[in-house]
This record gives structure tokens, C-alpha cells and sequence, in this order.
């Protein structure tokens, strides 16, 4: 620690809350905008205060959406968002944990080629094997469906190389006590090694579902039917969508809806890391 | 209850480094055999070896009437304490003890029973409901022990158990350990590098060197008849004094050492031996300064360089002594206490 001194703490605290500020303010914006009627933002200025109209705009996007504009309502798309981050989410941490416990557990021919090619993978985003990966997912036929929208995106070993590191500090004499014990090799992957990764599976659970949750240009890609629509794409169908000026009302209300499944799985998920950061120990 | 018998165990790790090299011991049911030698002389691996942890490279192991080379840990009736314990830190204490039991589908009021028994033997029945990170050093071991006692295995294994613990634990835990072993009978194989706690604890005692045996017996043959300068120099404290006997020709002292067996070159004798009044007995005379004198409590040891010779010898006298350092001193040492050694081959002699 840093001894106690007044103006270092003053100092880190003005640059603490200058940072949160930042962070904040444009949420707050959106906060606000969402409560406005349709005419306040015509004149091209922001509001700073709460408008009259919060509970009409949030009926209209929940129960009604934007027919006009090809937007249907926001429930079914939150909902896909939902299932794609959850599948990718859940995906990618059991691919994961169970590639790395192969690794780091078993003595296999090729062991660490594997390792090698799974950490390549690393350097393969989406975005980068976009036109392959689109022709596969086409030719199996898996456009408009969750398959398409989340399988292509599972792929990835950052969490396997995490896990990896993670069972390495895990001292081998516990896996030769379990042994002794007459655990096999899967029951002391679920007795032992399980719970002793559960923050690291918290914490990974949380970044992968924004990550799967904040998907924008793959499922633009692949979905062309709206009962497959997510959220994200949503906000931007609502932007450029339409004839008229943007509604930003029923935008911003969109938006602030969006962020809070995201929000609510980090408050969840937070209860099971913070409970392991205290509880760590070897 | 079981034997354990090894017949030529060998083991080569992957890189070929052999780390145990044609061991044949047999112990007997509920012997307590500890094995001592110093850091990689293999006694963690023969160890890990009856355990099932490491693969048999060469050689049979019978534990009871069975053959196990082949069997799993589990399989093999057998249970260990770690050096760090390997406690399960996500687990209670009682979930620690109950897990092999569980594994093996034992009923839950068996598991119960045992539990509790064991916990009440080792006196850490308080703590059934904490977590290990919950618990002392000394206590972790206890539940480490615990784990070990509700198996009612064949035999037990122990790699080092006491050496994370401070030095007034350990003898505490020693002697502990010693009588349970001694209550229940059970078979046990004790890993230890440390020379005193052989001595203490062991009905027989093997040193290991170099992935060999290089003497089995009861503590006391081995502390009065070691096998070899090897034994000689690693079991003992403070080491014993190894001594050329073509020096010992040249200070006079021919006439007492006719009498040693042929082929002898280096006499070993230990600190407690070497004594500062010439006794009755027939004895060996040398002089030497006083280098240092350390004292220890109830004991001394001084640190006498030999006239005419750079051999430091050290010596165990009972208090305090009174020799000043850098002074000329006459040292005495019984023949009875001699022990003879040929350098050739590092073998006592007769
Ligand atoms: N997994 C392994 N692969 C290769 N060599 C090994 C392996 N484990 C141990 N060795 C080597 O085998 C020899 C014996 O090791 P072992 O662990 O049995 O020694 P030890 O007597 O238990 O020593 P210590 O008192 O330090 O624990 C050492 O030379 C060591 O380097
Ligand atoms: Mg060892």
C-alpha cells in the first residue's frame, strides 16, 4: 500500500471519478433520451434532463417495435441475443476446460502439436476467416438458425490457453491424492478440478457473454430472416432503417434495454469471483 | 495387514535418467520400514513405485499375495500422505476423509463412523467443518494422516510428511505417529531424508544412494555396524570422523591397530568416541588444536585440527568442556570403537 497521504488521495480520487464520468456520461445520455417524446430531437440538441414520455416510448419498443421499418419488436430479438451469447458463452467454456484438462492431464501422442494449433486459433478471429467460415455455414445450411449464429463462433482457445495456465498452478499431488482416493480421471475433473476453477469460469462466463452478446457483423451476415434478428443488429436496423430521420427516442430506449441482460449476468456472475477471490488459496 | 515384497525394481524416467536401480527388500506385515538417503537418491520414486504413481520399469512388486505392478493406485490397498498434504481445498475436513470412502461406495453410516473415529484419534474432531486453509500446519497433517487412517488400507506410504512443520512439531508428530503406527500394525513405507527420524521411528531402516540399497537393518545395526563409509558419513549427527590409517601409523599408534582386519585403510569413529580423558581400556592417543568449540546445551562439539594432518576431526563431549580454542589437546579413542573401512571400494571391512 501506498502510504496515507491527503492530496494523493485526493489526486486518485479526482482522476477516479474524472474516469467514471467518462464512462458514465453516455449512458446517462442515453438514459435521458430514452424518456423523451419524438420532437425534442429534431432541434439536433441532447437533453439533459428526464423527459415525460419513459413509459410510452418502452411500451412501444417491447410491444410493438417499428412494423413500419421492418423492426419488430425488441422481445423476440433480446431473446436471440440471449440464446446466441449463452450458446457461445456455454460452448466455449466446456470446449475449453475439457480441451485444456486433455492437455495439461494426459500424456497423448502429439500433445503439445495440438496445444500449438488450438493457441493458433488464437490469431483467427471471426472477422478474419469471415468468407470460409460464411461458405461452410451456408453449405450445411445452417444460415437463419442458432447453430449458424453461434457454432462458428465457439471456436476459439483463448479460454483454453486461461485454463490451461490455470491447471498448471493446480498442484499435481492433488490429482495423485484423488487417485489414491479411487477417483478416476472425469470424477476428479468434476470433484476437484471444477470447483477449484469456479472463479476463473465466473470471470470467463462473464467476458464471453458480452463478447457473444455484443456479436455485430456475423450474424448481420447470416440472418436474413427477422425471427432470427439479435439486438445489436436491431439498434442498427432502427438507425439507417426506415425513410424518415432516426427515431432516437425509441433508439435510445432500445439501446438501454440491450446493455442490461449483459449488466445482470455480471451482477450474478460477480456474487461466485468475488466469492473466489476471497476464499483463493492453494 | 500385507507384506510387501520388491524383487529387482528398476525405474528409467522418460529421459533415461535411472532412478532406481535392482531393489529387493521384503517387509514384513505391519514392519514400519523407513527409507533415508540424501536429496534424488531415489526414495521418493521406490516410493511412488508400490504407490502406483510411477510405472514399473523392470522388476515384480507384491503387496499382500497380489502381484500389483500393473494396478491402479486405487486398486492397490494402499494409502499415502503427502509432503504438502494435497489436502482438497474446496472440501471440509470430513468431506477430505470421506472422499476415498465415497469413491468406494462405502455406506454412509460406515463413512460416518470411520470418519469420526479417525478424527477422534488424531484429535481433530473440532475442526470436522473447516476448510484446510482454515487450519495450522500441524493440523493439516493430522487430516492428511486422517485421510490416509479411515482407509484401513494394507499399507501406509509417507513422502516426507513431517517436513513442512516447524522442529518442535515434528518430534511431536514422530513420536505420534510412531504409536499409531505401532497400534493399529498396519504395513507402512516412511520416506524421510532426515537421518534422526529413521533412527527414531524405523523397525528397519533402509539407506538409499544413487537409486541403491546401501544398508537395510534395525536402526541400531546400522548406526553401530554401518555397512559403508557411505552409511557411516549419512547416519549420525555430527558425522563420523574418517580417519587414514597410514596417518595413524605415523603418530605412533601402530601397536593398537594390528589388531584391525586386512585390507583396512580408513577408520571410521564416532564424535561420542573420540574422548578427551584417556579411558582404561586399550585405546589410540592423538593430539590436535582446538579449532572451535561450539556448544549445543547438554552437549558440546569441538572441532579439533589433528597434529600433523589437515584431517579436521569433531568430537561430542557431555556440557561444557574445558578446552580453550587454539589450545593443544589429547584425544583418546577406545579400540572397541574403531570401525574399519577399505577406500577401494567403500566397504567396511570384516
Ligand atoms: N519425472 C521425472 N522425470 C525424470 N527424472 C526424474 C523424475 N522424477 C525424479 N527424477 C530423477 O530421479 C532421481 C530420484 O528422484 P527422487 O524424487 O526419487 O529423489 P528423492 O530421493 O525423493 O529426493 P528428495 O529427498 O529431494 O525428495 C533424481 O535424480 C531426479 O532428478
Ligand atoms: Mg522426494
Amino acid at each position: 500500500m501506498v502510504e496515507n497521504d491527503r492530496w494523493g488521495s485526493l489526486f486518485a480520487h479526482l482522476v477516479l471519478i474524472l474516469g467514471v464520468a467518462l464512462v458514465i456520461f453516455p449512458v446517462y445520455v442515453a438514459v435521458i433520451a430514452s424518456t423523451h417524446p419524438p420532437g425534442t430531437f429534431v432541434r439536433g440538441v441532447m437533453p439533459l434532463l428526464p423527459g415525460p414520455n419513459a413509459l410510452e416510448n418502452y411500451r412501444t419498443v417491447i410491444f410493438e417495435g417499428r412494423s413500419r421499418a421492418g423492426t419488430p419488436p425488441i422481445g423476440g430479438m433480446l431473446w436471440n441475443s440471449f440464446v446466441m451469447a449463452m450458446a457461445i458463452t456455454v460452448g466455449k467454456l466446456s470446449i475449453s476446460i475439457l480441451s485444456a484438462f486433455a492437455i495439461v492431464y494426459f500424456r497423448f501422442p502429439f500433445r503439445m502439436f495440438f496445444f500449438w494449433v488450438i493457441f493458433l486459433t488464437l490469431m483467427l478471429p471471426v472477422e478474419v476467416r469471415i468468407v470460409p467460415t460464411f461458405q461452410v455455414v451456408a453449405d450445411l445450411g445452417m444460415l437463419n438458425s442458432f447453430a449458424g449464429l453461434s457454432i462458428p463462433l465457439i471456436a476459439s482457445a483463448t479460454a483454453t490457453f486461461l485454463f490451461r495456465q490455470f491447471f498448471m498452478t493446480v498442484p499435481e499431488e492433488l490429482m495423485e491424492a484423488a487417485r489414491v482416493d479411487g477417483a478416476g480421471p472425469m470424477k476428479f475433473f468434476k470433484d476437484i478440478l471444477m470447483p477449484l476453477s469456479i472463479t476463473n469460469i465466473a470471470a470467463l462466463f462473464v467476458i464471453m457473454f458480452i463478447y457473444g452478446w455484443n456479436q455485430y457483423l456475423w450474424p448481420l451476415l447470416i440472418t436474413t430472416d427477422p425471427e432470427y434478428y439479435t439486438i445489436v443488429m436491431g439498434i442498427q436496423r432502427m438507425v439507417t432503417g426506415g425513410d424518415s430521420e432516426p427515431l432516437w427516442h425509441l433508439v435510445m430506449a432500445t439501446v438501454v434495454l440491450a446493455a442490461l441482460p449483459p449488466i445482470l449476468v455480471i451482477l450474478f456472475m460477480q456474487r461466485l469471483f468475488v466469492k473466489g477471490l476471497t476464499e483463493t488459496e492453494k | 495387514m500385507a507384506t510387501i515384497v520388491m524383487d529387482d525394481l528398476h525405474k528409467v524416467y522418460a529421459g533415461g535418467v535411472k532412478a532406481v536401480t535392482g531393489i529387493s527388500l521384503d517387509i514384513a506385515d505391519g514392519e514400519m520400514i523407513v527409507l533415508v538417503g540424501p536429496s534424488g537418491c531415489g526414495k521418493s520414486t521406490l516410493l511412488r513405485m508400490v504407490a502406483g504413481l510411477e510405472t514399473i520399469s523392470d522388476g515384480t512388486l507384491k503387496i499382500g499375495d497380489r502381484m500389483v505392478n500393473n494396478l491402479e493406485p486405487a486398486e492397490r490397498d494402499i494409502a499415502m500422505v503427502f509432503q504438502n498434504y494435497a489436502l482438497y481445498p474446496h472440501m471440509t475436513v470430513f468431506d477430505n476423509l470421506a472422499y476415498g470412502l465415497r469413491n468406494r461406495k462405502f455406506p454412509k453410516d460406515e463413512i460416518n463412523r470411520r470418519v469420526h473415529e479417525a478424527a477422534e484419534m488424531l484429535e481433530i474432531a473440532a475442526y470436522l467443518d473447516r476448510k484446510p486453509r482454515n487450519l495450522s500446519g500441524g493440523q493439516r497433517q493430522r487430516v492428511a494422516m486422517g485421510r490416509a487412517l479411515v482407509r484401513e488400507p494394507a499399507a501406509f506410504l509417507f513422502d516426507e510428511p513431517l517436513s513442512n512443520l516447524d522442529a518442535k512439531l515434528r518430534v511431536q508428530m514422530r513420536v505420534e505417529i510412531r504409536q499409531l503406527q505401532k497400534r493399529l500394525k498396519t504395513t507402512s513405507l516412511y520416506v524421510t531424508h532426515d537421518q534422526l527420524e529413521a533412527l527414531t521411528m524405523a523397525d528397519r531402516l533402509v539407506v538409499l544412494n544413487g537409486g541403491k540399497i546401501e544398508q537395510v537393518g534395525t536402526p541400531m545395526d546400522v548406526f553401530n555396524k554401518p555397512a559403508s563409509v557411505f552409511v557411516a558419513g549419512f547416519i549420525g549427527s555430527p558425522a563420523m570422523n574418517m580417519l587414514d590409517v597410514a596417518y595413524l601409523r605415523d603418530t605412533g599408534a601402530a601397536q593398537g591397530l594390528s589388531g584391525l582386519p586386512q585390507g583396512t585403510d580408513l577408520i571410521g569413529v564416532r564424535p561420542d568416541d573420540l574422548l578427551l580423558n584417556a579411558p582404561e581400556a586399550p585405546h589410540l592417543s592423538l593430539t590436535g588444536d582446538v579449532v572451535l568449540l561450539e556448544p549445543a546445551g547438554s552437549e558440546s562439539h569441538i572441532y579439533v585440527s589433528l597434529a600433523g594432518s589437515s584431517q579436521p576431526v569433531t568430537m561430542r563431549v557431555q556440557g561444557l568442556p574445558n578446552v580453550l580454542e587454539g589450545a593443544r589437546i589429547n584425544l583418546s579413542v577406545p579400540l572397541s570403537a574403531l570401525h574399519p573401512f577399505a577406500s577401494a571400494t567403500g566397504l567396511r571391512v570384516g
